[in-house]
């Protein structure tokens, strides 16, 4: 019963591990194939890290991850806190229910909304800004906006659904304790720091490690739709790197050198992220 | 509760909280509102900058425009084939890899973990995947979209959980009474994991739904692509002229309302089943969190 996933595992998922390192370290000729190839050594790796695109494409990659880390991973723990002291039921499955819908909408639709909105000349944002007397801006040319749009947009299509573990976190935890509390003269600020916190704080762990370990592959499908060669600079990063090096250019080698070294940064990454959990909380992912 | 009362520090705070969940709630709601309220509009209004959420100068020109547009029947009935047998094999792959996993007394079961696991922490990546479906003769086809991601490990995970929670008593009585593993899993199973089933599935299905990389790098040609990677075209890349190919008179009249149309048009299917489906997503992802 387990042979078909297998099957599927070992054909998608490890035979391109392999090709990868193997790949990597050949001249790979996609009509002469894997036997015919000649092989290239590290010379794709050196290329890489000798290239003005390496120190770039890390930054974006980082600085883009680091925004993420800063703005969008605690939003949903706040607003899950802010919507858990709301007393009214109705309400409260209201406002949740309308912050799931972004999620379910898809990344060309996100991105349509995106070029149509900062449109220069049509979109609302600019006809907005021209009422408040500013100038028209053309933003998707302007690399200076790149990260906080990009910013912005990941915030407003994963608030709620990223919300939902925490929702559910909030529910586990037991109320007598809030009792308790309430009892020994605790106010709400007391009662969230030191009964609510600690009780979604293996929720917040779990996901931050996860976060982590995809700090390196960050959405780069919504990168591709919305960049464009002017703002290459700041929007550029590590997987549509790949993209355009490997698939619209067919430097298959090249990509898959670059790839590589974006998994094995990704590992390491979440390898010494569980390690610093296990040493400072009880919670880890192994 | 009984003894709470509203200290003036708690009232505040409750204003603040209203005010920050509604402009959430005004945040998401608006674009969606704007985009239908534009996709009426005459565009001058839209450039004027005078329509909010209420369409100024009616017109229903766009939308005919776009629903006239041979390509999107075409790229809709693509979508709704990828999402119909998409789902059906990732889930069966999934039931497949989730069921064994989840039989405490199977031998294997560690290895079968493993190698669901694995591929979670590390992948060789967007170009070796792409080479193994180019060796395999699968583009340009529809196998390119519905087999290559089929199996999501995190679902995977998430339906074993389900799994674990049927009694193993229930199958040692069906054992004994004669049923096969098979009939097992068929007539017993199977049919208590309805929800999970149901659940898991439309997971699959929005995400095949909404796929849209796996188009564009697959597929070359026009009568396979799905509505995102036409939606991407008219809006994104800009190219209004396919749909106001025989018009040259007003085209600068609509371009912008065309654009609007076809993400309405684009959207709806999923805002209409949001309702109905957006529950067992959220048991779903909660049973998941909760146990996993």
């Amino acid at each position: 019963m387990f042979l078909p996933p297998l099957i599927y595992y070992l054909i998608f998922r490890y035979v391109p591990v392999v090709m990868a390192v193997v790949i990597s370290m050949m001249d790979y000729n996609i009509y002469k194939g894997i036997f015919g190839s000649e092989w290239a050594g590290f010379k794709h790796f050196i290329d890489f890290f000798n290239s003005v695109y390496f120190g770039r494409l890390l930054r974006n990659t980082l600085m883009i991850n680091l925004l993420s880390l800063v703005f969008v991973f605690p939003a949903p723990i706040i607003f899950a806190l802010l919507l858990n002291e709301v007393r009214n039921s109705l309400i409260k499955r209201m406002v949740q229910t309308i912050s799931y819908l972004p999620h379910f909408v898809s990344t060309v639709i996100v991105a349509s909304m995106a070029v149509t909105f900062l449109s220069p000349s049509v979109g609302l944002i600019n006809n907005i800004l021209v009422q408040f007397g500013m100038e028209r801006t053309n933003f998707l040319l302007d690399p200076n906006y790149f990260w906080g749009i990009f910013t912005f947009m990941d915030l407003w299509k994963t608030l709620g659904w990223s919300a939902i573990l925490y929702f559910a976190a909030l529910t586990g935890i037991n109320t007598e304790l809030y009792e308790a509390a309430r009892v020994d003269g605790a106010n709400r600020w007391h009662q969230t720091w030191h009964i609510t916190l600690p009780g979604i704080a293996p929720t917040i762990i779990i996901l931050l490690l996860l976060k982590i370990g995809h700090m390196l592959e960050i959405g780069y499908e919504l990168i591709v739709l919305l960049y464009n060669p002017n703002t290459y600079l700041t929007a550029d990063v590590i997987g549509t790197y790949v993209y355009r090096r490997g698939i619209l250019d067919a430097n298959y080698s090249f990509a898959s050198a670059v790839g590589l070294f974006q998994s094995v940064m990704g590992l390491l990454l979440i390898i010494i992220a569980n390690k610093l959990a296990r040493k400072y909380s009880e919670t880890s992912l192994w | 509760m009984v003894f709470r009362r509203m200290t003036l520090g708690g009232l505040a705070f409750s204003c603040i909280n209203a005010l920050v969940l509604g402009l959430i709630v005004v945040m998401t709601l608006y674009p969606f509102l704007y985009v239908v309220s534009a996709s009426l509009s005459e565009q001058l209004y839209i450039q004027q900058g005078r329509i909010g959420i209420i369409p100024m100068g009616f017109q229903l020109e766009a939308y005919k425009r776009v629903l006239e547009f041979p390509m999107l029947g075409r790229s809709y009935l693509n979508t709704i084939l990828y999402t119909a047998l998409g789902t059906a094999i990732s889930l069966v792959l999934t039931v497949c890899a989730a069921y064994p996993m989840s039989r405490r007394d199977l031998p294997g079961r560690k290895l079968m973990t493993s190698i669901v696991l694995i591929p979670m922490l590390f992948g060789g990546g967007l170009i070796p995947t792409f080479l193994v479906v180019n060796a395999l003769g699968m583009r340009d086809s529809i196998w390119a979209i519905v087999i290559p991601a089929a199996v999501t490990s995190f679902y995977v995970f998430i339906q074993r959980t389900f799994f674990e929670q049927i009694p193993l008593e229930l199958e040692d009585a069906a054992k004994i009474d004669g049923c096969s593993m098979v009939q097992t899993l068929f007539k017993i199973i199977l049919p208590l994991a309805l929800p999970s089933l149901v659940t898991i599935g439309l997971f699959y299905a929005v995400n095949e739904w909404n796929s849209f990389f796996p188009a564009m790098i697959y597929l070359n040609d026009e009568k396979l692509f799905p509505v995102q990677i036409l939606l991407r075209a008219i809006v994104i890349q800009n190219q209004t002229d396919q749909v106001l190919v025989d018009v040259f008179d007003d085209k600068n009249l609509l371009s912008e309302s065309i654009k609007y149309s076809t993400l309405v048009v684009a959207t709806l299917p999923i805002l209409i089943v949001y309702p109905f489906i957006q529950k067992y997503f959220v048991q779903g992802s909660m049973m998941g969190s909760i146990k996993g």
